[in-house]
């Protein structure tokens, strides 16, 4: 199990886009991946549990990812937050 | 009956079979299944032809919308991928033993409660996304076609109660050759883009969907706001006749593109266009407009889940300006509110939004909205030969204000080393009555004026343009109207100013004479409108205007001032 801290740095924060983008690429992966925010878990393969979440620009969360390809799947989401400018 | 009479809202004639784009009937009873295998089966294929269709959609979106509209099916698409939610759904079949389509209600039903529950009218906005794409999934569990504007493929009409902004903008040009509608009038939103995308179209015909069925053959007269359904052989070739003439008539006014307006007396005045993006300047150039007299930026920040950034800002109105190759480009800030909303702003709903927190109000209190647009606007200055001009201006308390910011973004970014057109007319829409009948006041401070027709009437007549009901109190040629328009144009003038119009009356036939007699120097219209006018500009003497006016003034009602227009003029 792997599970890595971010703050949302987009000024929107993770609105239907990014959640969208979040969602497409948590979805490449054989890893159960979650969303976790103030102590809540939502599956990141779902993008109405993402977007239930409403989570606002500054606020921390962070992802959890268990399986076989855990340490991709992490990185690859940190990539996918960085270039678009969503967390860091 | 096989006549239907509404608005001409998009002139032209268009020939071709009905399409019908109505809610179909998804009603289905609960029922308790016994081979729950089977029935999750049904479920999934009715997902998989869901998830195929959407992804069409998404392509075809993408090439001719942009990737940013087709962004919106993609997340369609994950809905139905949702683990989450489908699995719900199936374990609802299994555990409950119910049909499949009872199921995928209860479950999207749940999830939409619980968006619609969310403190954040964005969020609340997605629960219409679940319920769209849960339609289609129900539509093929069903078996009942749903109707989708992206997916036509032949050359149709299109009937439907009323046309929404997103079904406006799935319309394939290629194949819709026209449209009509039971709702609506000439500056309800499916018009205005019917004009834009130059579609026939006739609104407000109160029955097409109930008079009109799939495949009748359909005639849109849009110069006659008429209707005809499953027309004889004799008025098909009439009409025929007619589409021949038009497109006639039509390359008859293209001579005039490279033209300048001039009245039969050698007066000019400016043919200019309104547009809502860069890509409407296709359309200008290739109908000789002569300027943009209304850029509406609000698109800019339509159709999208946040504000869009300076530099988004930039680019588009750099494009403008560039196309316009140094002709004036008049641009509106930010008017929103109204009939047009931005869900990611949450403002709360009102009573009255024409009357409401909307367009200048708003920006003068959201002032890093406005702030950003107005350096936007100034960076992009030096590409060509911009003007501002602020909307819903009621006092001149509102006009200083917004000119004060504008003037400070100014010398911060000057400051900054970014270089600014030196000279950029600022001016306001005038479509409050309190500002037209204090113009003079105005002129003085201001260096144009827009004239609004559209809300002008609407305020000074007390009528609501989106109710039906009081539809016959929009009268451009009520003489109370063009009273206003005379204390707007007269006001400039006697300042040094000039005076513009950028509401549909600018672009009317029996409108213009009489504007041409008030001394207006600019008309923006629909750029299809430009050459039409034009051609009508060149037969019309200034001066017997001015005269012909001048009774009118004096007149009771509109519709002795149309009588003595078509009198004069023809």
């Amino acid at each position: 199990m792997v599970e890595k801290k971010f703050t949302v740095t987009d000024q929107a924060g993770i609105h239907a886009r990014p959640a969208s983008l979040l969602v497409s690429t948590a979805n490449k992966f054989e890893s159960d991946v979650f969303l976790v925010y103030k102590g809540k878990d939502v599956n990141l393969k779902s993008i109405l549990g993402v977007m239930s979440l409403g989570i606002g620009s500054a606020e921390e969360f962070s992802i959890r990812a268990e399986g076989s390809d855990e340490q991709d799947a992490i990185k690859e989401l940190e990539k996918t937050l960085q270039n678009e400018g969503l967390a860091k | 009956m096989n006549l239907l009479e509404g608005i001409a809202a998009s002139s032209g004639i268009a020939i071709a079979k009905a399409y019908r784009l109505v809610e179909p009937d998804l009603s289905f009873t609960k029922k308790t299944v016994e081979n729950v295998t089977a029935e999750v089966e049904r479920f999934q294929s009715a997902l998989a032809v869901s998830i195929e269709e959407l992804e069409a959609i998404k392509l075809s979106a993408e090439k001719d919308l942009g990737t940013e509209d087709g962004a919106i099916f993609g997340a369609h698409i994950l809905v139905l991928k949702d683990p989450e939610l489908i699995s719900s759904i199936e374990s609802k079949i299994k555990e409950d033993k119910v049909n499949a389509e009872y199921a995928l209600s209860e479950t999207s039903d749940m999830f939409i409660a619980m968006f619609e529950a969310m403190d954040n009218e964005y969020m609340r906005e997605r629960a219409a996304d679940i319920r769209d794409v849960m339609k289609r999934v129900l539509s093929h569990l069903l078996g009942v076609s749903v109707m989708s504007p992206s997916e036509i493929s032949e050359e149709v009409i299109v009937i439907a109660e009323d046309l929404t902004p997103s079904d406006t903008a799935q319309l394939n040009r290629k194949y819709v050759k026209g449209f009509t509608t039971d709702i609506g009038g000439r500056t309800s939103h499916s018009a205005i883009m019917a004009r834009s995308l130059e579609i026939p179209a006739v609104v407000g015909t109160g029955e097409a969907t109930t008079s009109i069925q799939d495949g009748d053959m359909i005639i849109v007269d849009g110069l006659n706001g008429k209707i005809h359904i499953n027309p004889t052989a004799e008025l098909l070739a009439e009409y025929e006749d007619e589409y021949k003439k038009y497109e006639v008539q039509k390359a008859e006014w293209a001579k005039l593109v490279d033209e300048k307006t001039l009245t039969a007396d050698g007066n000019h005045v400016e043919l200019a266009a309104n547009i809502g993006t860069p890509e409407d300047l296709v359309g200008v150039n290739n109908n000789g407009g002569e300027a943009i007299g209304l850029y509406r930026t609000e698109f800019l920040y339509m159709g999208r889940d946040q504000l869009p950034t300076e530099e988004e800002q930039f680019e588009a109105y750099k494009k403008v300006l560039q196309g316009m190759d140094g002709k004036p480009v008049v641009v509106r800030t930010l008017d929103i509110g109204g009939d047009k909303e931005l869900p990611y702003l949450n403002l709360p709903k009102e009573m009255n939004p024409f009357l409401g927190f909307r367009a200048i109000r708003l920006c003068l209190e959201e002032t890093e909205i406005f702030r950003t647009q107005l350096r936007a606007l100034l960076r992009a200055s030096t590409f060509g030969n911009l003007k501002i001009m602020f909307p819903m201006i009621a006092t001149l308390g509102e006009f200083r204000q917004a000119k004060a910011m504008l003037e400070e973004e100014r010398v911060a970014l000057e400051a900054t080393g970014t270089t600014i057109a030196e000279k950029i007319e600022v001016g306001i829409m005038v479509e409050i009555p309190s500002t037209a009948v204090l113009a003079d006041q105005f002129a003085k401070e201001v260096d144009f004026f827009s004239i609004g027709t559209n809300d002008l009437i609407q305020y000074t007549m007390a009528a609501d343009r989106m109710n039906e009901r009081v539809s016959y109190l929009y009268q451009p040629y009520n003489p109370a109207i063009l009273r206003l328009v005379k204390m707007v144009i007269d006001a400039s003038h006697r300042e040094g100013k000039w005076t513009g119009m950028c509401g549909e009356m600018a672009g009317d036939e029996i409108a213009i004479p009489l504007l041409l007699g008030l001394g207006l120097d600019e008309f923006s219209m629909s750029a299809t409108s430009i050459l039409k006018a034009r051609a009508q500009i060149k037969t019309l003497n200034q001066k017997d205007m001015a005269a012909l006016v001048e009774e009118a003034l004096q007149m009771g009602t509109a519709e002795e001032v149309v009588e003595l227009v078509k009198k004069t003029c023809n």
